[in-house]
């Protein structure tokens, strides 16, 4: 016999109450499980989208440069004093604060050249990373492997006529074209790709770039702190955020957050006062009995730790049953609430570990007054018959 | 030196309308090994005399000492553990926790002593042998008779072997024949060497005593 033993056959004995309130307490856990486990999934499902839509901050050189646009139709540019971006200085990027949050760095270098006797604009890339940006583009062929080797825009493959297999002479220079993309309805089915060093020396940029594109998206990055960020390593660059895309659905995603984080407040206000209630209840129903203990010397510290033990208990198994529930409504609403069908589940420990701690600290919070007024029992009132 | 030495001990309550007192004075010795019994009519303060000996009830004025140790003045929750150590209480309702078998309900007093599980269940069955329910242990208490539960209020009171056992009405709720059978228990075991002190109302349960002190109006009579 020992305090437990009290514990353990109360709650045996009092299984209708005990249930209610596990169940109370097992519906608040599973919802905060369900919100937190959707949040994350859909963060991570944004991430990974973001991942496929590309890059989200451009880099650009410095120029004084006025745009002539009038009524949507570009009419070029005035520009003076254009500053180059040196190759060499796109390794700051990755010295930022924020590096960790930097998932591809894709400089570029363009320049017009002919081909066949027509005028096409060269893009030099470093293929491993282009790819890494742009998941969406799909090549007949391969991604060029070497310096003369070419990969082609649809429509450029279109107007030179030329597909995976042939071979075109750039500067008196033979090239392989080795890949063609699939239509993408962008920029890209008009450009010629090749190595971004052959390109460099082709177009006498030796060393230089155009542009670069940086991936940075998650739901948490800071896009805007980024961009000061890489802006101060790069003086002479002009940084900007692609701000449309990267705002909207964080914004989105920010509002669900909020939701859910109130949501889970009001939850576990309601929890507590489950537990609240239903621990004063009980220990006002044991009023006799706790007059017995402490009649027979228990101490006030004994009573509180039969109380809490039993909280606790109850906290435990239903901090449990509510991380399972809360993950089982999490991947049946999933489907409905992420942007694609097929988004992951995240099962995330600290979900699991934190939901049982959640439920056990609410439940020994809120027993904790129910406890103390238990310990502060006269026994002489609690017994009434001496 | 006495085992109980109560001088001077008034107690009084404040019904918010009156003041009630419960006990004007009182002076009693019991030495060890005594059977004692108080009586007195209702209202003349003797279940407040009981509650005031168990060290659950502070007087307002007077001393109250067991084995030479002024209970009343001990810290914090050493009064508690005085009890545990020393007292063991029969009330007239029993008392029983119902959701305990008789051998648990028993062992109530040594949850809180450091001993081992086979130790505590080896005393608390000692005692139900004592109170001739050896055959009953795992009977919860609403399959026991009103007598048989009396006696596992008995034997929960002796299990620690406490200095005093202390007695509210213990044949209150029982017919004649089982109150018998409790009181010959209770004189069975003051033969042993357990000092008693029990509060009854039944004149008949003073043959069983070596001492009666009545008590009138909070005094002793």
């Amino acid at each position: 016999m020992k305090l437990h033993t009290i514990s353990i056959n109360n709650l045996k004995r009092r299984k209708a109450k005990m249930a209610f309130l596990t169940i109370g307490l097992t519906v608040g856990i599973a919802t905060i499980v369900t919100l937190v486990t959707l949040t994350s999934s859909m963060s991570s499902d944004i991430e990974r989208k973001m991942d496929e839509f590309g890059a989200n901050i451009l880099i650009t050189p410095q120029n004084n440069g006025l745009s002539m646009n009038y009524g949507g139709i570009s009419l070029g540019g005035v520009t003076f004093d254009q500053r180059d971006i040196l190759e060499v200085d796109l390794a700051k990027i990755r010295t930022i604060a924020n590096n960790k949050n930097i998932s591809a760095v894709a400089p570029k270098v363009l320049g017009g050249i002919q081909i066949g006797g027509h005028n096409v604009l060269l893009v030099g890339v470093n293929f491993d990373n282009e790819l890494k940006i742009k998941q969406w583009w799909k090549i007949f062929g391969e991604a060029p492997t070497r310096g003369n080797e070419l990969l082609l825009g649809s429509d450029a493959s279109k107007v030179l006529n030329v597909g995976s297999g042939d071979s075109v002479t750039i500067k008196n220079e033979v090239f392989k074209v080795v890949g063609v993309l699939e239509q993408t309805g962008s920029q890209d089915d008009a450009l010629v790709f090749v190595n971004l060093l052959k390109a460099q020396k082709i177009l006498g940029k030796e060393g230089k770039i155009t542009l670069a594109e940086v991936a940075a998206l998650c739901s948490g990055c800071p896009i805007g702190d980024m961009v000061t960020q890489i802006a101060e390593k790069l003086p002479d660059a002009k940084v900007a955020a692609i701000q449309q895309v990267v705002e909207g659905r964080l914004k989105a995603l920010d509002q669900f957050k909020r939701f859910s984080y109130a949501m889970a407040g009001v939850v576990i206000f309601i929890g507590s006062l489950i537990v609240f209630v239903t621990m004063m209840g009980s220990v006002n129903e044991r009023t006799t009995e706790i007059g017995v203990f402490r009649a027979i010397g228990f101490r006030k510290s004994h009573i509180m730790r039969i109380i809490l033990l039993e909280a606790a208990m109850v906290s435990l198994l239903a901090g449990f049953l509510g991380y399972v529930v809360g993950m089982g409504g999490a991947k049946l609403a999933l489907p409905f609430m992420a942007e694609s069908k097929n988004a992951l589940l995240i099962w995330n420990s600290t979900v699991a570990f934190g939901s049982v701690g959640l439920a056990l600290a609410l439940g020994v919070l809120a027993s904790l007054y129910p406890a103390l007024h238990a310990s502060k029992m006269d026994p002489i009132e609690s017994l009434r018959a001496l | 030196m006495a085992l109980i030495e109560i001088s001077k001990v008034t107690k009084l309550y404040n019904s918010g309308v009156e003041i009630i007192e419960a006990l004007r004075g009182i002076d009693i010795s019991i030495e060890t090994g005594e059977f004692i019994t108080i009586m007195g009519q209702s209202g003349s303060g003797k279940s407040t005399l009981l509650s005031v000996l168990g060290g659950m009830n502070h007087p307002t004025a007077g001393d109250v000492k067991m084995a030479g140790i002024a209970i009343y003045q001990l810290p914090g929750e050493k009064l508690a553990d005085f009890r545990a150590q020393n007292l063991g209480f029969v009330f007239q309702s029993f008392h029983l926790i119902s959701y305990l078998t008789a051998i648990e309900n028993v062992m109530l007093p040594l949850a809180i002593i450091q001993m081992s599980s086979a130790a505590k269940k080896t005393a608390a069955r000692t005692a139900l042998e004592r109170v001739g329910l050896g055959n009953k242990l795992d009977r919860l208490p609403n399959q026991l008779s009103g007598g048989e539960q009396e006696r596992v209020a008995i034997a929960r009171a002796i299990v620690n072997n406490p200095h005093i056992l202390l007695a509210d009405e213990p044949t209150g709720n029982l017919d004649s024949k089982t109150s018998e059978e409790v009181m010959a228990l209770f004189r069975e075991l003051n033969c042993a060497g357990q000092t008693v002190v029990m509060v009854t109302h039944n004149p008949e349960n003073g043959k069983y005593a070596d001492r009666t002190i009545n008590l009138k109006d909070g005094r002793v009579g």
